[in-house]
């Protein structure tokens, strides 16, 4: 894995220094004060995509057990994010607590421990049984259905499917699952790119105004055309042929498109704009993740069933 | 020996619930000044020294209630150590002062931190003010009082539990007021409790 895994390390950071030169240049002939704050959160994006590549990278450079902690801190972070934003009362305390310091430690270990049996039913089955328990215990029923439901989507969402992304790990198809990490994380964020700059470029019919102002059809469509190029040229980082490439990676844009989308919907409900504030011009941990929700679940499924 | 303590219970509380700060009505400026902020689970202390930066928080003192903080050593170590907290009695033997030793802290040109509510209060309600925020801004006309509202530390350390749950807090900081000329104490009690519950709002903008 090392030689292939450092070509891609090392293009990745080509076309990061090539983003931050160009960023430079339009730094300096923005004038107009609309064209500079573009160009500045532009500039932040590109400097903080410098941060996480250094910090996905260096990880996986580690080794599996970095990794998989990187991603449980990650998933923490999300969780977080999460509740920080969705309204909780007194008696979801105890289940948000298990939430954080039990649920999400032992899916976390099972992964590690590469126990695939339980990782897959402990929170959609062992999670979502006892958490409303523990919950009818302070006697609270008000709103209880809907309490109940947001204790579980915030767990699916920010540890379930997210750990899906480092779960590769464990499947053995006969290349280096790192590689396959990498490969579903370098599609579903240049998609995300892609859309932003194609966006930003042709962008003229809003897709859904009242979800995800800045999405526009031209966007989608040129930057998950573009990202699904690129996942298909890169089919030799995976055990996959180049046209089977092409399909998965359509998935895992598609998933990726939806995820984004399922995402800023709730946001909207929460009256919120971002998740968070950690990732400087991005928002939260969970503004970056946000497609790695659903593609990471899918892109893990269609590999175990067909290729392992 | 005590400074890395500080710096490590600094991030570890930044990790746990965030302690952001959003100056919203003032600047981080290292000058004398009283913060005061809604009180809602033992944390709130920590939370605010975290979400100041270095430079305010080395000069500036939680006033922190001896019946909670002082009752073992390792508390005792949190609050006098840690925060250099000033300790006060809420229930004073007669004839002694509980502010005094609040405002020797003044006097030297330094700032506090006080949470004028009294006690954690048990709903998302902000409780009366008591009298002391009065007293020290009558005595300290020249320093500003600067409003604090924490938010979440109901749902992430409530009165009653023990478990921490880290959702993220952030610390508002509004805009500096004192007691105008000829103002009661009500009055100016209630001011100065509006402009916390301004802030929970999401009050204006800086």
């Amino acid at each position: 894995m090392t030689s292939l895994f450092s070509i891609v390390l090392a293009a990745i950071l080509g076309l990061l220094a090539v983003a931050s030169a160009i960023g430079f240049i339009l730094q300096r002939r923005a004038t107009e004060p609309g064209s500079i704050a573009t160009v500045q959160n532009l500039n932040a994006r590109i400097r903080s995509w410098w941060i996480m590549v250094a910090v996905l990278g260096g990880a996986i450079l580690l080794g599996e057990t970095s990794t998989v902690v990187l991603f449980a801190f990650l998933s923490f972070m999300a969780l977080r994010e999460f509740w920080t934003l969705t309204p909780s009362r007194r008696g979801d305390h105890l289940a948000l607590f298990l939430s954080f310091f039990v649920v999400l430690p032992i899916h976390y270990v099972l992964l590690g421990t590469e126990w695939y049996g339980l990782f897959s039913i402990f929170i959609p089955v062992y999670a979502f049984l006892i958490l409303p328990a523990v919950a009818t215990l302070t006697g609270d029923v008000n709103e209880f259905l809907a309490r109940s439901a947001r204790v579980q989507w915030g767990l699916m969402l920010t540890v379930y499917s997210i750990s899906h992304a480092p779960a590769l790990l464990m499947l053995e198809t006969g290349t280096s699952p790192a590689l396959l990490l990498v490969y579903l994380v370098v599609v579903v964020q240049l998609s995300d790119v892609f859309q932003y700059v194609w966006g930003k470029l042709l962008g003229k019919h809003r897709f859904s105004p009242n979800i995800s102002p800045s999405k526009t059809i031209e966007g989608l469509v040129g930057g998950g055309a573009s990202a699904i190029l690129v996942g298909t040229l890169l089919y030799r980082l995976t055990p996959f042929s180049p046209l089977q490439a092409m399909a998965i990676s359509t998935v895992i844009v598609v998933a990726g498109f939806f995820g984004g989308f399922v995402l800023s919907a709730i946001k909207r409900d929460l009256n919120a704009k971002d998740w968070g504030y950690v990732i400087e011009g991005h928002g939260g941990v969970l503004d970056r993740l946000d497609s790695i929700t659903f593609a990471a679940p899918l892109f893990f499924h269609i590999v175990r069933y067909w290729f392992t | 020996m005590i400074a890395p303590i500080r710096r490590l219970l600094v991030l570890f509380v930044r990790i746990l619930i965030g302690a952001r700060s959003e100056w919203r009505g003032c600047a981080p400026d290292p000058v004398s000044r009283i913060y005061f902020a809604n009180h809602n689970s033992h944390i709130d202390t920590v939370a605010v020294m975290a979400a100041l930066p270095y430079q305010v928080r080395r000069m500036t003192h939680p006033v922190a209630a001896r019946d909670y903080w002082g009752t073992s050593a390792f508390r005792r170590f949190i609050a006098e150590k840690c925060l250099r907290a000033v300790l006060i009695d809420r229930k004073p033997p007669p004839d002694t002062d509980p502010l005094a030793p609040v405002e020797r802290v003044l006097e030297e040109g330094r700032s506090i931190l006080i949470f004028p509510e009294g006690t954690r209060s048990t709903t998302d309600e902000i409780a009366p003010f008591r009298s002391g925020i009065f007293r020290l801004a009558g005595r300290f006309p020249n320093v500003d009082l600067v409003p604090i509202h924490l938010d979440n530390l109901q749902r992430i350390l409530p009165k009653g539990s023990m478990l921490i749950v880290p959702i993220t807090c952030t610390a508002r900081f509004g805009k500096p007021l004192r007691v105008e000329p000829g103002e009661e104490k009500a009055e100016f009690l209630a001011r100065a409790r509006a402009t916390v519950i301004e802030l929970a709002d999401g009050g204006p903008a800086a």
